[in-house]
């Protein structure tokens, strides 16, 4: 009986998520009046905006992950192996952007770097990417630093830390040669939220001025009908990408398999 | 001149004071064993050596060369750690060659040191292998090809064999003193186990809460233990209290008869002292020339091959001796009556 029970919740969970998905996806292949084809996709591929605003918050995305990754994983490394009193603070303050609007941090700054300031960086294009990746990155830091930590979690970073410097090794061969290819799981699964986030963050972009993917996403939806679920289902598709290509590397990681 | 000195080593953690006015010396190629119970500062201590805590004062001299403030990595010092510790994302050969590497080693050499190092260990066929794919003594024995193969002056082994079974922490015990014994290599092994100890090293060093008690050789700290607790922590020991007769000519009355004791005593006559004895030195029934006699009841009776370790009754007290296997001579039974012959000449005087 109880069974029954489970399977049935299950049934309805998964009703619940493939639904919506079903529904979507039909939708989006209903451009051409009674019949189903990819017109919606054609009209979205074509269009040189989606490439544009695709690959400029594509590239965005790789360095927020670079930042990212050279921001927290020495400092989640750092506070394992040094400062474990301080875990609970650095914590926090990597939940902040989570309380803290984007819309609060975006016009912070552009008080802090518009054209009349100390460090003019809204002024250039170049300047504005910055500002956009830093924004980025901290958006996306509650994920990265909690997916880097759990990932050090599962070494004892303090023995493999002395054991290296017996060896002679100094800071940078440690972070580089031991601590970080131990957690690149960890970090491919946050560099992944990551990518997500970006992909899909609005607020900031806008506000910048920035041509990212969000705005554009934004922009064909509030004036179409059959493109924006088109869109979102290529979204989908490339978040279950991300996930198989990450699948793909854990497995391809040989010393990753006695954890699994 | 020693190859190794700890000068009046001191380490406070807040205001426990873990290691109190440690000194060593130890010379160039010598095996020497840390020995003591749980939590008395071993690892502190070689911790200090290694580099990984800074001693609140005194000094560590490697080699002439004053290393107390020298980084952990400019120490070229080679470690085991109990936990193996060996690089989870790197096969065995590459986790022998990462000091080499660090060091900057060209790659032939590298690879030439790699596997002579791996062949020393008796694992010449593993280099491709994870960790993970390894037994745990195989492990323990790639972390010491690793630490070897820079060439370190010092090697620094933190209770390396207490994570593995019995059987193999007895080859690998025996395999890590060959080894040291063939590269001339100046050791300090730290062990709570005083089997280990006695059995693999020049000297021993036995403390108690983060204090030398003493330092001999195995044969020095079995047989002639200087303070109380050295004699109560390495191997087993009968103790009798006894009264002094004559100090000067080390006579002292145990029951009804006189034993003469290797040594003068620093008492008063008619003084109680103890005196102890090993169970080796104890002799089951009526031995010629021993002075004392005592008589018991079997207790229980351990047989443990070539020795059989008997537990008598004495007056209340539990006695303990060893007595070599016979073929033609069954063990007492327990609950037998026994007589057990002591001589002065065997008995280690307990002061302090
Ligand atoms: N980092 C530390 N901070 C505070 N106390 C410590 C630290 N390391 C060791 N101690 C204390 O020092 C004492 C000796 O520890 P240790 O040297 O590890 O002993 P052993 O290796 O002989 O078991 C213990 O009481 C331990 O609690
Ligand atoms: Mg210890």
């Amino acid at each position: 009986m109880t069974r029954i029970i489970a399977w049935g919740v299950f049934l309805l969970g998964c009703l619940y998520f493939l639904l919506p998905l079903v529904g979507m996806t039909e939708f989006s292949l209903r451009m051409r009046r009674g019949e189903y084809s990819f017109d919606a996709y054609r009209v979205v591929f074509g269009d040189p905006r989606f490439w544009d605003t695709f690959s400029y918050s594509l590239i965005l995305s790789g360095a927020t992950i670079l930042v990212g990754v050279f921001l927290v994983v020495p400092t989640a490394y750092w506070v394992r192996l040094k400062l474990p009193q301080a875990r609970p603070f650095v914590e926090f303050v990597t939940l902040l952007p989570l309380v803290i609007p984007a819309i609060v941090i975006v016009f912070g700054y552009i008080r802090l770097y518009n054209t009349s300031s100390f460090l003019p960086l809204t002024g250039s294009a170049l300047g504005t990417d910055i500002l956009l990746t830093m924004g980025y990155t901290t958006l996306a830091l509650p994920y990265m630093y909690r997916s880097v930590d759990t990932g050090l979690r599962t070494i004892d970073v303090a023995t493999l830390t002395e054991a290296a410097q017996s060896l002679g090794a100094g800071w940078i061969t440690i972070l580089g040669r031991i601590i970080l290819p131990n957690v690149m799981i960890a970090v491919l699964s946050g560099a992944f939220l990551t990518l997500a986030i970006v992909m899909g963050e609005f607020t900031m972009a806008a506000l910048l001025n920035r041509p990212a993917f969000g705005p554009y996403m934004q922009l064909i939806g509030a004036n179409r009908a059959y493109e924006p679920p088109a869109l979102a289902v290529i979204a989908f598709a490339l978040t279950w990408g991300c996930m198989g290509l990450m699948q793909l590397v854990a497995r391809l990681a040989k010393h990753e398999r006695a954890k699994a | 001149m020693s190859f190794l000195t700890l000068t009046h080593l001191e380490k406070s953690f807040g205001t426990n004071r873990v290691v109190k006015d440690f000194n060593l010396s130890v010379e160039k190629g010598e095996f020497i064993s840390l020995l003591g119970p749980s939590g008395c500062g071993k690892t502190t201590v070689l911790r200090m050596i290694a580099g990984f805590e800074a001693p609140t004062s005194g000094s560590i001299i490697i080699d002439g060369q004053e290393v107390t403030g020298l980084r952990a990595n400019a120490r070229n010092i080679g470690m085991m750690f109990q936990a193996y510790a060996l690089f989870p994302n790197l096969t065995v050969a590459e986790n022998v060659a990462f000091g080499l590497k660090v060091k900057g080693v060209a790659k032939a050499e590298r690879e030439a040191r790699v596997a002579e190092m791996l062949a020393l260990i008796g694992l010449p066929e593993l280099g491709g292998r994870f960790p993970f794919q390894l037994s745990g003594g195989q492990q323990q024995r790639v972390a010491l090809a690793r630490a070897l193969a820079p060439k370190p002056r010092v090697l620094l082994l933190d209770e390396p064999l207490s994570a593995l079974d019995a059987k193999v922490r007895v080859s690998l015990r025996n395999q890590i003193r060959e080894i040291q014994q063939d590269l001339g290599i100046t050791t300090i092994f730290v062990t709570h186990d005083q089997e280990e100890a006695m059995s693999i090293s020049d000297r021993i060093v036995v403390m108690n809460a983060g204090i030398a008690d003493q330092v001999g050789t195995p044969f020095e700290i079995y047989n002639r233990p200087t303070t109380r607790f050295v004699a109560n922590f390495v191997g087993t020991l009968n103790t009798f209290e006894v009264t002094v007769e004559d100090p000067a000519a080390g006579k002292v009355r145990l029951g009804g008869s006189i034993m003469t004791l290797p040594a003068a005593l620093n008492a008063g006559t008619g003084s109680a002292q103890s005196i102890a004895l090993r169970p080796e030195a104890l002799r089951l029934g009526r031995e010629p020339g021993y002075e004392t006699v005592i008589s018991g009841r079997i207790e229980d009776v351990h047989f443990m091959g070539s020795i059989i370790r008997l537990r008598a009754n004495v007056a209340g007290e539990t006695v303990v001796l060893d007595t070599f296997n016979r073929a033609d001579q069954p063990p007492p039974v327990p609950g037998t009556g026994i007589e057990i012959s002591l001589s002065g000449k065997d008995a280690i005087l307990l002061q302090g």
